[in-house]
């Protein structure tokens, strides 16, 4: 009953003009295309004009944002080499293992507490959250999260927690507002994604179906894109060979010719003559990149983050074609989502439900709350359900209400509301005249939703 | 029989002696305080546990052909029935095995052929395999009680399997579970019977319980739901189904085999269950607990010591009224498989749901629960 009164409170909140006043319309910017607004934020939007401030904001390399820029530079395992974190954060611990063979507690003692893995994904979670609250360029942020989502990597399977602060520093982040088939190719080489779904050991006679399988699933086509469990295996024969050097022969991407199966090979109807090699891999992301099943998988998740939970077919439709026509140019894509005439749809106005993360940056930013410290944020995320890099399945979190509508989940939020209505949530500093109105607002169910 | 003397002596442990003692919490039933109320917990393994490598066909030699690094040694399974044996990771349920009160089902599943993690828990937990428009889940459209705490979810969100008409409530921690403070009231007024679960939690405090009978639950995140859940059961607060999960089984490279990778996560997973069932005691008697995974495991291994997606799987199930010590469900061999690959399917998952919930609930009908399907009991609960 309780994710009902979450739901229904969504469904009941929906306005009943025909079209949105223009205040209206800078809220629904600023809660779609951005993580909420900042106190007065909606009138600096109003001022700008509202079409206005989508442009700039689609175009972030035009934005400064120095002051993000000087706090990050705190954190210096964000502008390591995966070589330096390798030698920094991995190699102590494998000596420490060698020395202390049967006792992994002892080995992790020797390592100082700076020097553990664990400071990887602190000083990236920290990052993200003062990205998103902070930062100029928030639709950058949101399309950040949306893709690092979509190629989800979980940073606790093994190496990946080495690797993941290069993953999204050099393959996502530089390519948020690229071509699809970019992005797509960067992940199907970046060692964070190889390592992650198992890629860099399949090997010819020896292959394993991981990332062939998620690739089609989840990356391209969609579940129901129309390939067979025979293309899987195929296509995994496709990626034998892409693999990751190891630590001693340099950072990066290898193919290695030996473990690729030169046999040959037929992958969604497309044939491979024998004596292939990595070009087969090369020519199959291009085919993905560029498939209509995918034009629509993309077009469909971008407009159930952004419209609706469940999508107008229209606007997914307007949106796949754009996509293909553009070649899969990201910035056109996403342009054409918020050009569509259903994201400004009354109906759809505060129709989505926040997820935690969003609700919290989103809470943060409308009391104008400073994050000193980022990580016991980070861990309120994690408590509801939305730890930042670490969803262990690929498939990501889930952007809807129903994943995310529980009593659980609302006294979390509660919770989190209360305490920082009353300066009371760890790392974090507000100033309220009103705690408890403050409190009440950023707990109704209004809040919940964008 | 194979191994007879490693049972024995991981039986050990067994709270009860004796062999071949018909299901104690049978007789336990309603002994202690639960006033009879009787619940119904499932596990979720996510990720596709490796059932092959759990309930081991050991007197087969297709097993051993089909995983030349992974199987486990006929020497190194705890034996079952002189066919099937256990991983030895899953040695502190040895004991309930033997007194009858647990049981497994091997070849079990989902019917529909997919390999995607995503779209079979879905189909799983929806209880309608190959039907995406489901809308709520199966062990929710099974309660009926009208307690506030009648469905709880030891998870941060709400699972697909408790969404629905039932108002299951979900949390990680029922001592977080409220809010403290002035504003209480006022988010009371706000969201209504969103805070009847809290305000019963409140007034029995379950988390104050103490685990009993000398019960240890190991440090993982299963022990620690089951833990919670063990308190609700203990104080009375009309929980019906209780559901937790765990993940870490997608072991497509360095499974491992009697040592490893899945033996780690199955030690863990069975202490942790094996500590549940100790805590409770003869209140057991009036649990039912059943496991189940979204698909198997490939038969044979893959090139890096791992199993891609597979099909059928196992289910464990342990409680009051469990026909137990026995491996249930039709084997049917390594030699044809599903799609040439994979164990297939020989009893449906729902049918084995489908007894639980009539038999420890009275659900008198399964038609909403499991919708154009018509389950046929296994006999896995007297």
């Amino acid at each position: 009953m309780k994710r009902f009164l979450l739901l229904a409170a969504c469904v009941l909140f929906t306005a009943t003009s025909s079209a949105l006043s223009e205040r209206e319309r800078a809220q629904h910017a600023l809660d779609r295309l951005a993580f909420g607004g900042k106190p007065g934020d909606v009138d600096v939007v109003m001022r700008i004009g509202v079409d206005k401030w989508i442009a700039q904001q689609l175009h972030p390399e035009r934005i400064a944002d120095q002051a993000v820029d000087v706090r990050l530079a705190q954190y210096a395992t964000l502008s390591m080499s995966s070589a330096q974190i390798f030698d920094q954060f991995e190699k102590p611990i494998l000596e420490a293992r060698r020395a202390k063979k049967n006792n992994p507690d002892e080995a992790r003692e020797m390592i100082a507490p700076q020097n553990r893995p664990r400071r990887l994904i602190a000083d990236l979670s920290a990052q993200r959250l003062i990205r998103a609250t902070d930062s100029e360029r928030q639709l950058n942020e949101v399309m950040v999260d949306f893709w690092l989502n979509h190629f989800n990597v979980f940073a606790q399977k093994g190496l990946d927690r080495v690797l993941i602060t290069s993953y999204e520093r050099d393959v996502i982040r530089p390519r948020v507002w690229g071509k699809f088939e970019d992005l797509l190719l960067a992940t199907a080489k970046s060692p964070a994604m190889l390592f992650y779904l198992d890629n860099a050991r399949s090997r010819n006679g020896a292959i394993n179906e991981n990332y062939a399988r998620e690739i089609m699933e989840l990356h391209t086509l969609g579940v129901d894109g129309g390939y067979t469990q025979k293309d899987v295996t195929e296509l995994a024969r496709v990626f034998t060979g892409w693999s990751i050097r190891r630590p001693n022969e340099g950072e990066g991407f290898v193919f290695r010719r030996f473990a690729h199966d030169r046999g040959e090979k037929t992958v969604l109807g497309v044939h491979f003559r024998a004596g292939g090699g990595m070009e087969e891999g090369e020519r199959m992301i291009h085919l993905l990149a560029h498939h209509p099943a995918t034009a629509h998988h993309i077009a469909y998740q971008l407009c159930q983050r952004f419209i609706a939970d469940e999508p107008p077919a229209s606007a997914v439709e307007r949106v796949a074609k754009v996509f293909l026509a553009s070649d899969g140019d990201l910035r056109r894509t996403v342009q054409a989502v918020i050009d569509s005439p259903e994201f400004w749809q009354p109906k759809y106005y505060r129709a989505k439900m926040k997820t935690p993360f969003e609700y919290a940056v989103s809470a943060i930013r409308a009391v104008g709350g400073c994050i000193d410290d980022p990580l016991p944020v980070a861990r309120q995320l994690q408590q509801m359900g939305e730890g930042l890099y670490l969803s262990q399945p690929p498939t990501g979190y889930s952007d809807t209400a129903a994943a995310w509508s529980s009593s659980g989940g609302l006294m979390a939020r509660l919770n989190f509301a209360t305490a920082l209505a009353e300066n009371k949530l760890p790392g974090v500093r507000t100033h309220n005249s009103d705690p408890k109105k403050t409190a009440l607002f950023l707990g109704s169910p209004e809040f919940q939703k964008q | 029989m194979i191994d007879r003397r490693f049972f024995l002596k991981s039986s050990g442990l067994a709270l009860v002696g004796g062999a071949l003692i018909p299901n104690v919490f049978v007789k336990m039933a309603n002994a202690a305080t639960t006033k009879g109320r009787k619940t119904v917990v499932a596990i979720f393994q996510r990720g596709a546990v490796d059932g092959l490598n759990v309930v081991v066909p050991y007197g087969e030699q297709a097993y051993y052909a089909a995983r030349p690094n992974i199987a486990i040694a006929r020497d190194a399974v705890i034996d079952l029935d002189g066919f099937f044996g256990m991983h030895p990771s899953l040695a502190s349920l040895a004991p309930y095995w033997k007194d009858r009160s647990l049981a497994f089902v091997q070849a079990v599943g989902s019917p529909d052929a997919t390999r995607s993690h995503f779209d079979a828990q879905d189909f799983m937990e929806c209880g309608t395999p190959g039907v995406k428009t489901t809308d709520s889940g199966f062990l929710a459209r099974a309660v009926h009680g009208t307690s506030p705490l009648r469905a709880v979810s030891l998870t941060p969100t709400l699972p697909r399997i408790m969404s629905g008409p039932a108002g299951a409530v979900a949390m990680s921690e029922i001592s977080r579970f409220g809010v403290p403070g002035e504003v209480s009231p006022m988010f009371e007024q706000m969201y209504g019977s969103a805070f009847d679960a809290a305000k019963l939690l409140k007034s029995t405090a379950p988390q104050k319980l103490q685990p009993e009978n000398g019960a240890q639950y190991p440090a993982n995140p299963l022990a620690n739901s089951l833990k919670q859940i063990a308190q609700l059961i203990k104080s009375n607060v009309g929980l019906e189904v209780a559901f937790a999960d765990v993940g870490g089984w997608d072991t497509h490279a360095g499974e491992g085999a009697a040592q490893g990778q899945l033996a780690n996560n199955l030690r863990n997973f069975s202490d942790s269950i094996a500590a549940f069932i100790r805590d409770l005691g003869s209140r057991m008697g009036d649990v039912v607990l059943v496991t189940m995974s979204e698909f198997g495991r490939t038969v044979r291994e893959n090139g890096n010591r791992g199993t891609d997606h597979g099909h059928a799987n196992f289910m464990l199930i342990a409680g009051g009224g469990v026909k137990g010590g026995k491996v249930h469900g039709q084997w049917p061999g390594l030699n044809t498989l599903y799609e040439n690959r994979d164990l297939p399917v020989t009893t449906d998952f729902r049918d084995v749901f489908a007894e639980v919930l009539t038999k420890q609930l009275g659900v008198g009908s399964m038609k909403a629960v499991f919708p154009n399907y018509q389950p046929k009991w296994r006999g896995v609960l007297a």
